[in-house]
């Protein structure tokens, strides 16, 4: 099977040039960002009396998360970049850059404001609530081409599932969104019911970059840069995916799908062999785990294609693809508007063509199935 | 590994076999008896407080690791040594079942033995570095010229650290300078380059073997619950390390400086520089001191041991990391006596040819450590 799906893309390279490259009619970007100004300026109305008096008593803002400062160059790239406001924020502008530009049908809007890092589980379910509605009020009716991840307070994983519970009904909502950082590992049984709900309503678990910043990115602690941050963000989806798959979450949930968002690509393969190497050694641990890693990342796991930090030459990219051995794990996106490439093809170059239409049609629809059913 | 002791006695036969190469092995752990064979290099003080006291470790006991091993002290089933001790500890029984057989030329030493790189009382920490140093010489290098010592030091008693290595390196007598991937910091940062000074000066490499207690979670969201992600989170380690390193200009700073990679595995490597080249475009004004793309510092100063080997699902795909790190940036190593021991003959599930192999099993590391 893989081998197949391999000899097809080697094919395909060679015949394909990305000029001719012809685009599908359906395209799912599964991960644009849309700009959230801040808590008083946006959430207020989306509050109830409680938390309103709250934010401004206390002056409860600034909530950007500390990984993603909206000044810093990856935060916006620079011609889509708005005079005013956050990058992200100017619906019109959006609508042009991410979708227009672009032929999306269809782009899954992952907010990345700061209610999932706070410390107060209550404020936290609040200000992910608002997040949600104002995603849904402002955005999603204006522009029927827009799906969103629904924004869950981790903190409290009961408060979560509340959450997923109040949307469910709303099918332009088609993703669970969480941080790739949080206090503890994903995998922890602490966790399940939100993946409980989650699958009982067709929702993959969207892991996104970014980190509530409890703990260093890695046991060697704080690093000095965002640079480094950014690295290791990696490192992060990684040790969360092991989580995932050694404490049995795919055992017990199995038709729960991860999507790693913004996490780059192609650490993929040498982690799926050590993965499967020491399983081999230590499945003593974890007798749930019945088959290798990598086979329960193949069928459970997807990413998003942006940042793509593949290498730059075409024959290593095309054995980068090999290694990886699924065509079924990519979906497309854009990351708008963060500065991941220039220009106005997303697809990172020397992608097969068979690929391409598996992720920004095939995958996506697979992945989120609440795409296919009318809002 | 049950593959460990299913695997038969040496034969000439084996794909990779060649009676002929010797093979320099860069990651050998030597073990103390008990604790009684530091007393020669240590002062009465401090024999009583490793004895009443021990060690004090960022972990939570005393006598075990955090996450239980999959076997007894990490070792191999058939390593322990017929006379008695743990596993490493008797030198003729390593020379029989490790050293002679496999046609170990040198052997470089790797003392993990309680740890003194993380230890949290600095004085007792560095008496302990400086015994654990005697140690390798009087009862290994000495009785067994092959064996190679390494200067372990904990670097966060950068002052002490900075003095073992001095001391240390007018010997003679060692070939690197190890420190720890886990302390209170990474090892970029500033605090640390008086010791990159004197290991430059000395012209030693810096070994980073995976381990130590530093503080820090295995993780970005904390503790995992097994042995299998802590023993995944060392790879991470050491390329969270590589990062660090280079962004933080120590490459620039130190330009003769070359930095050996223990026990971390290798087949990360190359997507981390890719990785790293990318990002790096994009937050230059961030780091203006790294003045080259990051993939170029690591090709020209980092060398990386070989075990635990890396098993693709299609071995094949072996070859394509090795070209893409470089054959000559890679030193074989053997991890003996633990579980996951590599076995020289066995090892590379990929064809090599005779030149590759005669620099991956020996001329690497003649050169880096200049051996003779």
């Amino acid at each position: 099977m893989r081998v197949a799906i391999l000899v097809a893309s080697r094919a395909a390279l060679r015949e394909t040039s990305r000029a001719d490259w012809a685009m599908p009619t359906m395209r799912v970007d599964c991960d644009i960002h849309p700009g959230l100004e801040g808590t008083r300026t946006t959430l207020l109305p989306y509050l109830d009396e409680h938390w309103q008096e709250q934010v401004i008593s206390r002056g409860i803002d600034g909530l950007d998360l500390m990984s993603y400062p909206p000044s810093m160059p990856l935060c916006c790239r620079p011609d889509w970049r708005p005079k005013d406001g956050k990058p992200g924020s100017n619906f019109e502008l959006l609508k042009a850059q991410a979708l227009d530009a672009f032929d999306t049908s269809h782009a899954i809007c992952n907010v990345l404001y700061g209610a999932q890092a706070v410390f107060d589980p209550y404020m936290a379910a609040a200000f992910c609530r608002a997040i949600n509605d104002w995603i849904a009020t402002e955005w999603l009716a204006r522009e029927p081409r827009l799906r969103a991840s629904i924004v869950v307070p981790m903190q409290a994983p009961d408060l979560a599932v509340d959450e997923i519970r109040r949307l469910a009904g709303d099918h332009r909502f088609v993703a669970v969104l969480v941080l790739v950082q949080g206090e503890f590992l994903l995998g922890r049984r602490h966790f399940w019911p939100v993946y409980a709900a989650a699958q009982q309503h067709k929702l993959p678990i969207a892991i996104h970059s970014g980190s509530q910043y409890r703990m260093a990115p890695s046991s060697i602690g704080w690093p000095s840069y965002r640079l480094e941050y950014y690295i290791a963000e990696a490192q992060a989806h990684q040790a969360q995916l092991l989580s995932l798959i050694l404490e049995g979450v795919f055992a017990k949930f199995p038709d729960l799908k991860v999507v790693m968002m913004e996490s780059g690509i192609s650490w993929l393969p040498a982690f799926m062999w050590r993965a499967n190497k020491t399983w081999k050694g230590v499945r003593v641990e974890v007798p749930w785990v019945d088959r290798p890693p990598a086979d329960i990342m193949r069928d459970h796991v997807r990413l998003t294609t942006q940042p793509f930090d593949g290498p730059p030459r075409q024959r290593d990219l095309e054995q980068l693809l090999e290694q990886i051995g699924s065509d079924r794990m990519f979906l497309f996106s854009s990351d708008y508007p963060h500065w991941q490439f220039d220009g106005d093809c997303p697809i990172p170059a020397g992608f097969p063509a068979s690929l391409v239409a598996r992720m920004c049609v095939d995958n996506p629809l697979e992945t989120f199935p609440r795409l296919q059913a009318s809002p | 590994m049950a593959d460990v002791l299913e695997q038969p006695p040496a034969r000439a036969e084996s794909p990779n076999a060649n009676s002929k190469l010797k093979v320099i092995d860069c990651d050998i752990h030597p073990s103390l008896k008990t604790r009684a064979d530091l007393h020669p290099f240590l002062s009465k003080r401090w024999q009583q407080h490793l004895q009443t006291y021990g060690g004090h470790l960022r972990t939570p006991f005393t006598s075990t690791t955090p996450y239980p091993r999959s076997s007894p002290l990490l070792a191999r089933r058939d390593a322990w040594p017929p006379n008695g001790g743990p596993p490493g500890s008797d030198l003729a029984f390593m020379r029989r079942q490790h050293l002679d057989p496999i046609n170990v030329e040198f052997g470089i030493l790797q003392v993990l033995d309680l740890l003194v790189v993380s230890q949290q009382n600095q004085e007792f920490g560095a008496a302990l570095q400086r015994a654990i140093n005697e140690w390798q010489i009087e009862c290994w290098s000495k009785p067994e010229p092959r064996l190679k010592a390494s200067i372990v030091v904990g670097q966060d008693n950068t002052e002490a650290a900075v003095a073992e290595i001095e001391r240390c390196a007018t010997t003679g007598k060692y070939v690197q300078v190890n420190v720890s991937p886990r302390a209170n910091e990474p090892l970029g940062r500033r605090r640390y380059w008086p010791l990159y000074a004197v290991t430059e000066a000395a012209n030693l490499p810096l070994g980073i073997h995976v381990g130590g207690y530093g503080g820090h979670a295995p993780t970005g969201s904390g503790w995992p619950s097994y042995y299998n992600e802590e023993h995944h989170s060392n790879a991470h380690s050491v390329a969270a390390q590589l990062s660090s390193l280079v962004l933080e200009g120590v490459p620039e700073r130190f330009p003769k400086l070359k930095f050996v990679f223990i026990e971390g595995g290798f087949g990360w490597a190359p997507a981390l520089t890719w990785r790293l080249d990318k990002h790096w475009q994009r937050f230059r004004d961030e780091v203006p001191h790294v003045r080259r793309p990051p993939s170029e510092y690591v090709r020209e100063r980092f060398w990386f041991t070989t075990q635990p080997i890396e098993e693709p699902e299609n071995s094949g795909h072996l070859r394509d990391v090795l070209e893409w790190i470089g054959i000559d940036r890679l030193l074989f190593s053997s991890d003996y006596p633990h579980w996951d021991y590599d076995d020289a003959r066995f090892a590379f599930k990929t064809p090599l040819t005779e030149a590759e192999r005669a620099k991956i099993f020996n001329a690497n590391a003649r050169a880096l450590y200049r051996l003779g």
